[in-house]
């Protein structure tokens, strides 16, 4: 054992425990006695690199080979369902929103068709809501892909497609910007509507996006490709099939990297899905490289849907037409950020007390919403995010669950990594894009 | 690759959707609006009484696939009768309701009968129905069948220290929200591989989701004045 910054090592009842955070993996294995030490666990995370947040896995290993791998969760767990019960049930899209913060759309999305179905009012969304929360969604799809693509990448060793990935998903935050007024956790989608139209700068810049893309994703594929360390570090590498991932519940890219085209918005369409013309990208391999071919096939069948409902996006109303549930305010990005919009204040507080009179009751109220429960399934990034909704008819969610596809995912880690390299954990894992945020709640 | 968007009559609105009452009403507060008592009320709104909707399981037929569905269960499994406790139909999706020692033969002939075909267990968790139900944890399954685009809630409800048998060994993907189901709500599932807490802490004492645990927080002072923390609040029922 060498005496270096990077490793220490102390003796416990245990054993002896070492603490490492870099160097090389031979002085630590060289100083242990190969006879009396076959087996070694190794705690990595929950702060680590290449675990994509706090992830913990702990992991036994003889040599390099990974004998056992247990993943460990909860690092994140913030009590957002919890939280949810003692808001009102427009407040809830606040909450929802910060579950999976590469994905808070679809949080969002999730959560307001929950709602909206509770209420029976799925049908009376207005078209130009529902496209743009199609257009929306589609867009926060390229930008989780392209975090997975970014921190995939660094994780394999392609440190320049980190800078890439990230470089272009702050374009998509531009846009988010620009129309919600945040970067991330936008509270955007609401119960019966979206908080605010598009403004044309927005559309301009998608419309820039969608040429600008295209090529870039060409040449990650020149780069990433072809490349030889990028298929030994992919291909064969964290096998699941089709019975394996059924078994697990896995589903989003993983499942249709291994055959099976399972994608809610062809299969149970939502939010008109059914209108747009688009493909579902399968691979046959199952492994790493499969999913990392399904993700990129994904972006550009996004980019298709993202383009359809540009050219469907025609002139109307964002909220539902009934005032009961429909947000009174009319948003607008101010100087300071997203408010209500000037003329809206002025109306409230210098034309009409009636309508003072209905801001404050839904604002400080909120709606009622018909006893019941309701489950609402949508494809995310990652797979089914499921929003199990209960209400007891009252002003505030009586209890809301969401299946997040990263926490069904990661019971994935064992089956895919044991038996396999202690490397190929960094690669299973990042294949199945987990999102701490969303696994924790 | 691409797939047809789902057009068989499986997505069609079921007919008998308006016929069901809701799976379970939550205890609500039968009389007042704003959680006061005994104060001088002028408004009127604290005499309001919320009417209570049925909690009785729908009519035959149920409309869309339910009728199939429920159909093949009965002809599949012969201690229907005995295991389901009621079906309920509302907002256009079904619900099982299963006796709790039964869910995991339930869930087996769910999986593999062939006319029934689910083979995801989409979701797995909890509702704590206090003050409503004496079985006061209801455990919630969302069963989704592939084959044939469909989806089932099973419904099993078990007492505070109740338990009921773990479908781990049917579907291995409830291995992780059985244990937070568990984690959350304290109910034990029997046969469980390893029915440990997976979110909180292990040494967590208490159950967070059950309606009787506090949400906890402190009061925030704004501006001179104090806001009490979110449980403690004023709130419209």
């Amino acid at each position: 054992m060498t005496s270096s910054g990077y490793a220490t090592e102390r003796e416990t009842t245990e054993g002896r425990v070492f603490t490492v955070t870099g160097g090389d993996w031979d002085t630590i294995t060289g100083s242990i006695d190969p006879l009396s030490n076959e087996k070694i666990v190794v705690n990595m995370g929950p702060q680590h690199p290449s675990t994509h947040g706090v992830l913990r896995l702990v992991l036994e290993l003889e040599g390099e080979t990974v004998t056992e791998a247990r993943p460990v969760v909860g690092y994140l767990h913030t009590g957002i369902e919890k939280n949810l019960e003692y808001r009102n049930w427009t407040q809830g899209t606040t909450f929802v929103t910060r579950a999976d913060y590469l994905a808070p759309l679809f949080n969002e999305a999730g959560y307001c068709l929950a709602v909206e179905k509770l209420l029976g009012i799925t049908d009376d969304i207005t078209e130009r809501a529902n496209t743009i929360r199609v257009l929306f969604m589609e867009l926060n799809r390229i930008s989780s892909h392209l975090v997975w693509l970014a921190t995939t990448g660094m994780e394999l060793g392609a440190i320049s497609m980190m800078l890439y990935g990230f470089r272009e998903r702050e374009y998509i935050l531009d846009i988010f910007e620009e129309t919600s007024g945040l970067r991330m956790n936008h509270a955007y989608f609401r119960p019966g509507g979206v908080a605010q139209d598009i403004p044309e700068s927005a559309i301009k810049k998608i419309r820039d996006f969608l040429v600008y893309l295209p090529k870039k994703l060409k040449e990650y594929e020149a780069m990433l490709s072809g490349q030889v360390i990028w298929h030994e570090r992919t291909q064969g590498v964290a096998v699941l099939d089709v019975t394996g991932c059924l078994a697990l519940g896995i589903t989003g890219p993983v499942l249709r990297a291994s055959g099976l085209a399972w994608d809610l918005r062809k299969t149970m369409p939502y939010c008109g899905y059914e209108n747009y013309e688009f493909d579902v990208p399968t691979a046959t391999t199952a492994d790493v490289w499969g999913r990392y071919q399904v993700r990129l096939a994904e972006i550009r069948e996004s980019l298709k849907i993202v383009e359809q409902a540009l050219d469907r996006l025609k002139p109307g109303p964002i909220f539902i037409a009934d005032k009961k549930i429909a947000w009174p305010a009319q948003l607008a990005v101010g100087l300071d950020g997203m408010g209500n919009s000037l003329e809206h204040v002025a109306k409230i507080m210098g034309q009409s007390m009636e309508s003072l009179i209905h801001h404050f009751k839904l604002v400080t109220e909120g709606f009622r919403v018909p006893p019941g429960q309701v489950y609402v399934a949508i494809e995310h990034p990652r797979g089914e995010l499921g929003v199990h909704a209960v209400s007891d008819g009252g002003t505030h969610p009586y209890r809301v669950h969401m299946r997040d596809p990263s926490f069904v995912n990661l019971q994935a880690i064992p089956a895919m990594a044991e038996g396999a390299l202690l490397a190929d954990v960094i690669a299973g894992g990042a294949s199945l894009d987990p999102v701490m945020g969303g696994c924790d709640r | 690759m691409s797939i047809e968007p789902n057009k068989s009559e499986t997505s069609a609105d079921p007919v008998g959707a308006e016929l069901g009452a809701p799976a379970q009403t939550p205890a609500s507060p039968a009389k007042g609006m704003f959680g006061i008592t005994g104060s001088g009320d002028v408004s009127g709104f604290g005499g309001l009484v919320r009417r209570q909707p049925e909690t009785g399981g729908s009519p035959k037929p149920y409309g869309g696939y339910f009728d199939e569905v429920t159909d093949a269960l009965e002809e599949a499994y012969p201690g229907f009768a005995d295991a389901i406790e009621k079906v309920v139909v509302d907002r256009g999706e079904l619900t099982l309701h299963i006796q709790p020692e039964k869910i995991a033969e339930v869930a087996q002939i769910m999986r593999d009968d062939e006319s029934l075909r689910f083979e995801l267990c989409s979701s797995v968790s909890g509702v704590d129905y206090l003050g409503s139900d004496a079985r006061r944890l209801h455990v919630v399954y969302h069963l989704t069948s592939m084959t044939y685009r469909r989806r089932v809630r099973l419904e099993a409800a078990v007492p505070a220290d109740g338990s009921l048998p773990s479908v781990t060994s049917i579907y291995p993907t409830a291995d992780w929200q059985e244990r937070e189901t568990y984690d959350m709500f304290g109910v034990i599932f029997t046969g469980h591989p390893n029915l440990t807490r997976v979110l909180m802490p292990d040494d967590w004492e208490g159950f967070p989701q059950r309606k009787d645990y506090p949400l906890g927080g402190v009061p925030v002072e704004y501006k001179g004045a104090e806001i009490p923390p979110p449980d403690q609040r004023r709130v419209y029922q």
